[in-house]
């Protein structure tokens, strides 16, 4: 057994701490959302509260019904498997730990996501699977086709979800709560609503994205640059259904109406036979898989449109049905590429003799999938046939888009697990295969053999995870359909029976077929060039404004600042009624006139002289000038303060100044009658405004606040220093921090510089 | 810089503007001063040193380089406001501790805030230094 040499090596990685410590940790979340299996299946549901920001109305609450457990159990139970898997496929990878950290993040919030039952909450862990994505899709950090990958994954998802946050404050405000619970219990308040629309365009939006509904779909083909392990559990089995689970959660509340019916039925319907025949195009085994997994968030978004039991038990039914067998079936790619080194159909075939367990589970995942009886496939495709038929939009539409996406299934099943292990050997030889360790078989050989059990006793999923379910959406009061291996001769058997043969039919013609896409996809605009474009002229624009505003003269600078002032306020005021002030001369003592003059002979000096010293040295005079004020109005720590900074911007500036050339007399003729202009405009409006505020009434009310209470509540006499020190730290902590930060980039810019540059 | 004077005046005046700065950042809680004057001032010793002497000699005379001063003066800040979670207070509310209290007398206080304007004295100093000595070791 290929597994054996691991078990006797002591450096396997999989013994260790980051390659078990994961899978305890799912196991553990499994068991426990297991024992509430009981309960949630008797048609309870179970809430668990703690408050997290009350002020807010965010909670950090959680419900346990039958859908959230339903995902709960998918994720956790998937995620066991699939972390089994990654100890072994990522053995020896120097980011192992790293990996196996990220994808146990990722379990964790996807957890959260599911279970939560405030909308703000169940945002949070929203961003942190976009997050946790982004980070495991790019993964391979040092290929530039992951980061892009991973980019364009984490900008779509993300601005998707700026439109469900958006969303769901609307949604907070229309039912004046943000515990789902709650929105439920007061029945169609969000559907009678006046803001139900703009509320139901922007949540579509954000779980649009999530779930890579075309044409926003884009995206998650690319993201399986990802190590496989995260294909199969982000991209195919949990993240992407985040969308779909916010569908059936906001099914009660936004639900039912036509536009919803409509939106969702076409948008389904669309994404599901685009991408089964996208599908069809790939040579690369995982593309094929990702465009099926496309074609299943279609076909879900399809029936979760309708609101009768029929659809809903379709949809919930496929759900569980498509996770098994998809995650199984990117498992064993990963097996394939792992053991010969390529996921080219043309490449591989006769992988079998080598492969025997992998190929047993990859053929029974694939007879799930493809829908023949008795595996749980087909048991679904029965009931989405059922569901199709009777929907209230268009029974014809959904069943035909049903049928087309089904029988594209049948072939994409053939083409994955078919050809690659039973056709005739070709280049077998050379690629040397081997049979996987068992880390790696057994999780597709369970959730391959669950798919047979289900099939094989459909009561049990029915009564445990699917009719909970239903009645999480549609309310514990209408019948979900039965789930049953046999039903007679009905519609949808018949359907059944076209779908094998029209996938079969396809399945042998399927290279015609393949080259004839390809041919014309040449032709079809390409969404993902087009998001290239639309990067392009962000940066672009970004490029452009950058170079318009940051000219790089300190001149302009200045002047754009000052310019910004000037227009601001004093367009302020114009548009406020002008200035209204009453020039009364106030009574001059020595002193003031001794300050006046200091402050005006300083500007002089500084507009005057050609000489940066004797500038700097001007303005410093007018700095004096002005702690002199702050000294003779009382403010002596005020007055200081200014010294020292004026003092040290003088030393600073002296030692500056022995480096920069002279000033540039031609700026007397090009820019200085502008700058001059300018300069007299904003002491204009600044003077204007300071008399205007003078003029009125001084409010004593924080000045007698903190007068009487500076002493006996922070025992402290100097009521400035008390401000700063204690009734307003924070504020002085964040200007400290600003400090700290500005003095630490200009010192990597003065430090920064080459020692070339230097000279 | 050579110049006697400036080196004559440096060696009477930066021990009085440090020891004059501690003054300062001590008696700001009741009297102008306080941790930010405190540490323009003691920046002012440094730099005025870094005049006379060379900024090698400042460097060796502040003994760690300036840029950590400022990060640990930033952490002091931080902690003092942390100590009040400590109380079960709100974060930032001031904590004191009054040695020798008596009736009409405090004793002598000890606090938080006085943590706090530690922590803004070595900000202050720490990045007014940053500056001024790769200023004049950058011209």
């Amino acid at each position: 057994m290929a597994g054996h040499d691991t078990e006797t090596d002591p450096n396997a990685r999989w013994l260790s701490v980051p390659g078990q410590a994961p899978v305890l940790v799912a196991a553990a979340v499994f068991v426990m959302l297991w024992q509430a299996l009981p309960a949630v299946s008797a048609g309870e549901a179970l809430r668990f509260a703690w408050d997290w920001v009350p002020s807010l109305g965010i909670s950090l609450s959680f419900l346990i019904d039958g859908l959230s457990l339903t995902f709960g159990l998918l994720i956790s139970g998937i995620g066991a498997l699939v972390f089994l898997y990654a100890s072994k496929y990522l053995q020896g990878h120097p980011h192992f730990a790293r990996f196996m950290l990220f994808l146990t993040l990722f379990m964790l919030a996807m957890l959260g996501l599911v279970l939560a039952d405030n909308l703000l909450t169940l945002f949070v862990f929203w961003e942190l699977t976009t997050i946790t994505s982004y980070l495991l899709i790019g993964f391979d950090h040092s290929t530039s086709k992951a980061r892009r990958s991973a980019l364009q994954a984490l900008l779509l998802t993300g601005a998707g979800a700026l439109a469900l946050l958006a969303g769901i404050v609307l949604i907070g405000t229309a039912a004046g709560t943000f515990e789902l619970s709650e929105i439920r219990a007061q029945g169609d308040v969000l559907q009678e609503h006046a803001l139900y629309l703009p509320i139901l365009i922007l949540v579509l939006i954000g779980a649009f994205t999530k779930s890579a509904q075309f044409p926003l779909h884009f995206w998650l083909p690319n993201a399986m640059a990802a190590p496989t392990p995260v294909s199969a559990y982000l991209h195919s089995a949990t993240m992407v259904k985040a969308g779909v689970y916010l569908l059936a959660r906001m099914h009660p509340n936004l639900g039912g109406t036509d536009v919803w019916l409509w939106t969702l039925t076409i948008f389904g319907a669309v994404t599901a036979v685009f991408a089964s025949v996208m599908a069809l195009k790939q040579t690369d085994l995982k593309q094929a898989l990702a465009y099926t997994t496309l074609m299943a968030l279609g076909t879900l978004t399809l029936f979760l449109a309708a609101d009768i039991g029929y659809a809903i038990t379709a949809a919930m039914t496929f759900l569980v049905v498509h996770s098994l067998y998809k995650a199984a079936l990117f498992l064993v790619v990963g097996i394939i590429d792992h053991g010969t080194g390529s996921r080219d159909v043309y490449e591989l075939g006769g992988l079998a003799r080598a492969m025997p367990i992998t190929a047993a589970a990859a053929g029974i995942a694939a007879l799930s999938m493809a829908g023949f009886p008795p595996f749980i496939g087909f048991i679904s495709k029965e009931i989405k046939y059922a569901g199709a038929l009777a929907v209230q939009s268009e029974p014809y539409l959904v069943a035909g888009a049903a049928l087309l996406a089904n029988a594209l299934m049948v072939a994409v099943a053939g083409i994955v697990s078919f050809s690659p292990f039973w056709r005739r050997p070709h280049l077998a030889e050379k690629l040397s295969p081997h049979e996987a360790p068992w880390q790696m078989w057994v999780g597709p050989a369970i959730l391959a053999s669950l798919g047979a059990f289900f099939g094989i006793f459909p009561d049990s999923l029915a009564v445990a995870l699917v009719n909970p379910g239903v009645a999480a959406i549609l309310g514990p009061d209408v019948d979900p359909a039965a789930l049953k291996l046999w039903a007679g001769i009905n519609v949808p058997l018949l359907l059944s029976i076209a779908t094998f043969a029209m996938g079969i039919t396809i399945y042998i013609y399927r290279r015609p077929l393949r080259d004839r896409l390809i041919a014309m996809g040449e032709r079809a605009i390409s969404f993902d060039r087009g998001w290239d474009h639309v990067l392009d002229g962000l940066k672009a624009v970004a490029a452009w404004q950058t170079r318009l505003i940051q000219s790089g003269v300190m001149r302009q600078y200045l002047f754009i600042t000052f310019a910004t002032l000037f227009v601001g306020v004093g367009g302020t005021i114009l548009a406020r009624g002008g200035f209204s002030v009453d020039l009364a001369w106030p009574d001059l003592l020595l002193k003031h006139w001794v300050v006046i003059v200091l402050v005006v002979a300083g500007a002089l000096v500084t507009l005057t002289t050609s000489s940066r010293i004797a500038a700097i040295a001007g303005l410093g005079a007018v700095g004096i000038g002005v702690a002199l004020i702050f000294i003779i109005f009382g403010a002596p720590d005020v007055a200081i303060t200014q010294l020292l900074v004026e003092t040290l911007v003088v030393v600073l500036f002296g030692v500056a100044a022995l480096k920069l050339p002279r000033l540039d007399p031609s700026g007397r003729k090009t820019h200085r009658p502008l700058d001059a202009a300018l300069a007299v405009g904003v002491g204009v409006v600044i003077t204007g405004v300071m008399l205007m505020v003078t003029a009125g009434p001084l409010d004593r009310r924080l000045t007698d606040y903190f007068e009487a209470t500076s002493w006996p509540e922070a025992f402290g006499r100097n009521i400035v220093n008390v401000i700063l020190v204690d009734f307003r730290a924070l504020d002085t902590f964040g200007e400290i921090a600003v400090v700290v930060i500005a003095a630490l980039g200009a010192y990597a810019l003065l430090k920064g510089r080459s020692p070339e540059e230097k000279q | 810089m050579n110049s006697i004077i400036l080196l004559a005046a440096t060696r009477l005046l930066v021990p009085l503007l440090l020891v004059f700065s501690f003054y300062m950042l001590l008696r700001g809680h009741n009297t102008p001063g306080g941790g930010f004057i405190g540490g323009l001032i003691g920046a002012t010793g440094f730099v005025v040193y870094a005049i006379a002497c060379g900024t090698d000699l400042a460097r060796q005379a502040l003994r760690v380089p300036p840029e950590k001063v400022a990060m640990v003066g930033l952490g002091i800040a931080l902690f003092a406001g942390v100590m009040a979670a400590f109380f079960g207070d709100i974060f930032f509310t001031g904590q004191w501790l009054f040695i020798g209290e008596t009736e009409d007398d405090k004793g002598l206080p000890l606090s938080s805030v006085l943590i706090f304007d530690i922590g803004v004295y070595l900000v202050v100093l720490g990045s007014i230094l940053t500056l001024a000595f790769a200023l004049e070791e950058g011209v």
